[in-house]
């Protein structure tokens, strides 16, 4: 079914369609929802109201975009307003904001007096040598969970639409509306933050 | 442009418009001839690939049987109210 007709089919109560939308989007939605807010059970209460305000809203979507970015625009409000209410309780780490972005530490590179200027000082290690089984593990799941959890707001909504979710950027840059270029800078400090998490938690093991 | 004009830390800064396949031309050359001769940023590129697809693994699982049918159970109720 493409959007109209499937828009048509939700408001005329076809139970099949409905079931054929949250088995879509659900799991993703929760996913999405656990990044703003401290526990998954409020993720999914989150999402349980962003579906109740998708059918009370149904009459009124005109189909400007797509049902799906609809439904996550909705989404991403609610769980941003459940965030935001949470943190002023609860002390949380993502408060950083975007500005003063540091990427890599400028003393892995060489300094502009050095023979080599801008060149690794400290070069990545290869995570060739990490054992599987460390590498798929729970633990660096959970990690790199975390780590996308605490970045600024605005990086992690990036990055957790395109790279867990798997997104194409038009996608992305239409719920969130970002344009591409910002879209790609959010994306690219989300992902450098993401990858230093994780050389910091490999290089335990890879003490060779 | 040589070695020495083209820095590591250029490189990496390039490494997403690399990726999302942006960077064009001219510019994609130079990076990928630094790419062939620079290690380091070669291990950089990989594990930002790396990255993207540990990210790209939290995604699994499908909806709870019990979330399902509750969320049926309201919107059926918005349609066929059984009781006002």
């Amino acid at each position: 079914m493409d959007d109209p007709q499937l828009v048509a089919a939700l408001r005329a109560g076809d139970e099949i369609a409905f079931r054929e939308v949250v088995a879509g989007y659900h799991a993703a939605m929760v996913r999405v929802a656990s990044f703003y807010v401290q526990s998954r059970a409020v993720a999914e209460d989150v999402v349980q109201e962003t579906w109740l305000a998708v059918l009370e809203g149904l009459d009124r979507f005109e189909g400007r975009s797509s049902l799906k970015t609809w439904v996550f625009r909705i989404l991403a409000n609610r769980a941003r307003t459940r965030g935001t209410r949470e943190r002023r309780s609860v002390p949380f780490s993502s408060m950083a904001d975007d500005s003063d972005e540091p990427g890599i530490p400028p003393t892995r590179f060489r300094p502009a007096t050095d023979r080599w200027p801008g060149h690794w000082a400290e070069p990545p290690r290869p995570w060739n040598d990490v054992p599987a089984e460390k590498l798929e593990g729970g633990e660096t799941r959970a990690l790199v969970f975390d780590a996308i959890r605490t970045l600024p707001p605005s990086q992690r909504d990036v990055i957790a639409l395109r790279d867990v979710e798997g997104w194409s950027a038009e996608e992305v840059c239409s719920v969130l509306g970002l344009s591409e270029g910002n879209q790609r800078v959010l994306l690219h400090r989300a992902r450098t933050r993401v990858r230093a998490a994780l050389e910091r938690h490999f290089a335990t093991v890879v003490t060779a | 442009m040589s070695y020495e004009d083209f820095p590591c830390r250029e490189a990496v800064d390039l490494v997403t418009d690399y990726l999302e396949g942006v960077l064009q031309g001219e510019d994609r050359a130079t990076l990928e001839r630094h790419l062939a001769w620079c290690d380091w940023c070669a291990t950089y590129f990989d594990q930002m690939r790396e990255t993207i697809r540990l990210a790209g693994s939290l995604r699994e699982e499908d909806i709870a049987a019990p979330v399902m049918d509750s969320l049926v159970a309201a919107y059926r109720e918005m349609h066929w109210p059984t009781s006002r």
